[in-house]
């Protein structure tokens, strides 16, 4: 699904203007396309409002269940909905439409439904905002069948996953991260230049080690490649893109250049996007393999609000480095 | 309202009605049957609530769309969905409306506008709601009605999706089944006011209680319903106060007595729909043989759809994953177990 | 019952440590001091007070992320309260909650749940609680007009009503969920109106006048206290300040400058009261000695936040559980 672009221009565009220029490239180009969220305006949205009027661009009260389930069932009835939830933590209050209701239409239904959705919710973390709003929730929803999960770490990426995501035809969940709002790139101007779901994508090439990066620790993985550059090792970083689904092949591929890897990944280590690569890889790469695989990830602990005791859970650069040189 | 203002059903709709009304009840009392015997696991019979049901879905357009419940079966009989698939669907096979995925909870007949029928209490609240967004953002003229139970007007789900209706003037009808009990809770007993339709005025709505036992009257509320919401004038809640003869499930043992056996006997002997509907009939001058007929032809239906239903073939496992995404990507998505 | 003269005295001071805290703290966060995102009760100060002075101190309360004026208006202990938004070892939350969790359980705080219409449930329950254990306790729980289309709502108020639970479900309206008015995200503007559908009382009250507020709050307790069940108050209130302090609105303003002059001119709750005091035999000089006292008060907070330490890394896993098992996951 990943075309070259008609015209060679880009941009330079941040990660959060990636994220309104996608939406609004897609609603202009389709319709169908509605927004449904809380104080669109506020975060984000405001620059829609100039092209659009509240026919598309719903701003709902606070009944996360509800209005989430209100853009299903639009998406069931000739709509293509982008729900967005705001801050990550609050997707739980939807989380019973998401799994229960959008993951599950078409199949309980023998194919007689889809459902043409987008939910977007973005994380915030290591901003002293505490526990109830620091949530990184991707691998809560990797295992539920029927969801395809993407996060996006760069400006480029961000646009076309988003649409993607839109143009998809199946409920997408898409992961942002709020400490990438500011990241800027060059990016396509083209209306129809897309990111495809379910490929990884390989941000560095290396040969000694693959660092497989999830979400926002993508710049924390490449300044260890390049830390460990300076010492002569040779990092692959890829960067995954989507959770669901996992582009094996690309892991493969590089597991089988290097035999190592290190898996970034913020989320809290129990049940962590990091454990599920790690599985895969080891059953499906256990002959390639010459050293144990490690994660590094936040441990399992509530997230304190003091920045001194917050501050040090989140993977960083060192931890990276020093995860890589424990498996040299 | 008068009698005279209310809506009123033609003769070929009294009829339709009446069918439907035999379909749902004839269906009902077989499937009890059929799983009693073993041929497929448990139910959630509609039996008792046919008039709320059929009266409500004569008053929506083919083009309409419905919610529903896991009291399922109904809602696509009411609708006016073909039997045999839904009789496929019961007993698993690929042949069955949702190809033997969705089963007994799930009878969605997307074909006759029903987008989900519900297992989580309350989950289809929301979903009707969105399709009446969707009708408003396309400017189109359909509505959509949600069915659900006494137990759902508890769910969060209700309050969120009535408020959500009531400021955008949705195109949205909440149909209360309100049969009494949730499972044997009574609505005394988790209701904090017991009348369900008091509860849209909170949320800037109309509300209306009626019947649920009388078909005429179902009809009518609805169709003055539906025309509101048509011409733009936003959603109505309605509660239909009607009842279950069976349990809330096929087989459910509930230890304790939770409504008496007399209770039960005066709904089963006075209180049944298809009985008042078809001494109505009979008033209007309806013949006696023009009815028979209705029913001999539903008994038929019913003994066909079984047929079909035991002679389809079962899913072939190895389309598992066969309707998982419109789109797949890396398909299959795993090794088969 | 109006409030006799020393609860007057009380609930000015009390009024006055809300407002000198919160404009203290929002100083501190502009200048770094405190992170994270700070909601402060500025214009809300007599809707929380009349209502917390209607409870005993034994009585239980839930709030939310504007979460400064309810343990200060329960009377809390400013100290860890102001050591808390620095994070500090000492503050009420072990410098684990912060700015939007400023549960003082002593003073009968169970949350300030930051998820809004998280805390309605929660009050509920702590009523079932009271009621099940058989004590005289009640819960008054605080939510902004935001958390009333949560289906928390609904759901709570409906089991509270069915089982006569001795909670007081207290809405600080303050007219916009953000910059969300109610016009746009309400069925129907009233939201006492909503209680008959539950089968409660519901009552309006001027939240800028302090005895107005404790009158219906007392009231709305002495029923609960005879078992007789909930009831939805709904205060008009105001914020002067944005949602959170430096939040940007892009775009149309949502409200008038002229709207909130007119708030902040005439209709501040704590001028209002004082004046109100002066007309019931207390002198400028009696007011005076409290608002220094207050002052004193803030600044002894901040300086006791300020010499606190930062919690050790090492205590990062304390807490989690009452009872852990195995030792924590590195």
């Amino acid at each position: 699904m990943s075309s070259p672009p008609k015209s060679a221009t880009v941009r330079e565009l941040t990660y959060l203007n990636a994220i309104v220029e996608a939406q609004r490239e897609e609603m202009l180009r389709d319709e169908r396309v509605i927004l449904i969220g809380e104080n669109i305006d506020i975060y984000g949205g405001s620059a829609l409002f100039d092209t659009f009027d509240e026919r598309r661009l719903r701003n709902v009260p606070i009944s996360e269940n509800s209005f989430t389930g209100m853009g299903i069932g639009a998406a069931l009835t000739g709509l293509r909905p982008i729900v967005d939830l705001t801050i990550a933590s609050f997707v739980y209050l939807a989380a019973d439409q998401i799994i229960n209701q959008a993951a599950k239409l078409r199949y309980m239904t023998g194919g007689q439904l889809s459902v043409p959705i987008v939910f977007r919710a973005c994380t915030y973390y290591n901003i002293c905002n505490a526990a109830q709003h620091s949530d990184r929730p991707y691998p809560f929803f990797m295992n539920v069948p029927g969801l395809k999960i993407v996060a996006p770490a760069t400006p480029a990426d961000m646009k076309g996953l988003l649409k993607a995501a839109v143009r998809d035809d199946d409920p997408v969940l898409v992961f942002e991260d709020m400490s990438l709002w500011t990241k800027k790139e060059p990016v396509s101007t083209d209306p129809d230049f897309l990111v495809p779901i379910g490929k990884a994508d390989v941000k560095r090439g290396g040969r000694d080690v693959t660092i497989v990066s999830i979400a926002g620790c993508l710049p924390k993985a490449l300044a260890a490649a390049d830390v460990l550059q300076g010492e002569g090792i040779s990092a692959e970083v890829i960067d995954l893109r989507t959770l669901v689904p996992l582009d094996t092949e690309t892991l493969l591929e590089s597991l089988g250049k290097t035999g190592r890897v290190v898996i970034v990944d913020n989320s809290h280590r129990t049940g962590s996007v990091a454990s599920e690569v790690s599985a895969v890889m080891s059953e499906e790469g256990f002959e390639i393999l010459r050293a144990p695989i490690r994660r590094v990830t936040t441990p399992a602990v509530q997230i304190p609000y003091s920045a001194a005791l917050e501050k040090p859970l989140y993977p960083s650069t060192e931890r990276i480095v020093a995860a890589v040189k424990s498996i040299l | 309202m008068t009698p005279s203002q209310a809506p009123q059903l033609t003769r070929e709709l009294s009829l339709q009605a009446y069918r439907r009304m035999v379909r749902i009840r004839r269906f009902e009392e077989e499937a009890m049957r059929r799983a009693m015997a073993g041929e497929f696991s448990g139910m959630h019979s509609s039996s008792g609530q046919e008039a709320a049901i059929v009266g409500a879905c004569l008053a929506l357009r083919d083009d309409d769309y419905i919610t529903g419940t896991h009291r399922s079966h109904g809602h696509p009989i009411g609708k006016g969905a073909d039997l045999k698939p839904l009789m496929a669907e019961l007993y698993g096979k690929a042949t069955g409306i949702c190809k033997g995925r969705g089963g007994s909870m799930h009878l969605a007949d997307r074909k006759v506008g029903i987008i989900g029928e519900s297992a989580i209490v309350g989950g289809g609240i929301p979903l009707a709601t969105g399709a009446a967004l969707s009708i408003q953002v396309r400017g189109t003229d359909q509505v959509s009605l949600c069915f659900f139970g006494d137990g759902a007007a508890n769910q969060g789900t209700f309050g969120e999706s009535l408020n959500l209706a009531a400021i955008w003037k949705l195109p949205v009808i909440f149909f209360c089944e309100n049969n009494l009990y949730a499972i044997s809770t009574p609505v005394a007993k988790s209701h904090g006011q017991p009348d369900i339709a008091l509860r849209a005025a909170g949320f800037g709505l109309p509300g209306v209680i009626v019947d649920g036992q009388d078909l005429a009257e179902v009809y009518a509320a609805t169709a003055v319903a539906v025309g509101r919401a048509r011409k733009g004038g936003g959603p109505t809640l309605i509660e239909a106060k009607t009842y279950r003869f069976e349990e809330h499930c096929l087989g459910l043992q509930v230890p304790i007595a939770y409504r008496t056996p007399q209770e039960l006997e005066r709904y089963k002997s006075q209180r049944d729909p298809l009985v008042l509907y078809r001494k109505e009939m009979l008033g209007r001058g309806i013949a006696e043989v023009e009815i028979g007929g209705i029913e001999r032809d539903v008994a038929a239906e019913v003994a066909d759809a079984v047929t079909f239903a035991r002679q389809s073939p079962l899913p072939d496992p190895d389309e598992v994953y066969d309707y998982l995404f419109s789109n797949p990507i890396h398909y299959p998505p795993e090794p088969a177990p | 019952m109006a409030l006799s003269q020393a609860l007057k005295s009380e609930a000015y001071r009390r009024m006055l440590r809300i407002r000198r805290f919160e404009e203290e703290g929002t100083r501190l966060f502009k200048e770094g001091a405190i992170p994270g995102a700070y909601h402060a009760s500025i214009g809300q100060e007599a809707a929380i007070v009349g209502a917390c002075l209607a409870l005993n101190d034994d009585d239980a309360m839930t709030g939310t992320h504007r979460s400064h004026g309810h343990p200060i208006g329960k009377g809390a202990d400013l100290k860890p309260l102001m050591a808390e938004l620095m994070g500090k070892a000492t503050g009420i939350c072990k410098g684990r909650g912060g700015t939007m969790h400023l549960a003082d359980n002593s003073v009968g705080i169970v949350s300030e749940s930051a998820i809004v219409g998280g805390g309605i449930p929660l009050a509920t329950g702590v009523a079932l609680s009271a009621k099940v254990r058989k004590t005289q306790q009640v819960c008054l729980c605080f939510f902004g007009d935001g958390a009333v289309n949560q289906g928390t709502f609904h759901e709570s108020l409906n089991m509270g009503a069915l089982w006569r639970l001795p909670v007081i479900y207290f809405c600080e309206n303050n007219g916009y969920a953000i910059t969300t008015s109610l016009a746009g995200s309400h069925g129907q503007p009233s939201i006492a109106a909503r209680a008959q559908a539950y089968g409660m009382p519901g009552t309006v009250v001027d939240g800028q006048d302090l005895s107005a507020v404790y009158e219906v709050t007392r009231e709305a307790v002495a029923r609960a206290r005879r078992a007789e069940g909930p009831t939805l108050i709904e205060a008009k209130t105001y914020r002067y300040d944005e949602h959170n302090v430096g939040l940007l609105i892009p775009g149309k303003p949502y409200r008038s400058p002229q709207e909130v002059e007119e708030y902040r001119t005439r209709r501040d709750p704590i001028a209002l009261y004082r004046q109100r005091l002066l007309a019931q035999g207390f002198t400028d000089a009696d007011l005076t000695a409290i608002e220094q006292e207050v002052a004193g008060a803030v600044s002894d907070a901040i300086r006791f936040a300020q010499e606190s330490p930062l919690p050790a890394p090492e205590t990062l896993f304390d807490y989690m559980y009452s009872n852990p098992i195995g030792t924590p996951g590195k």
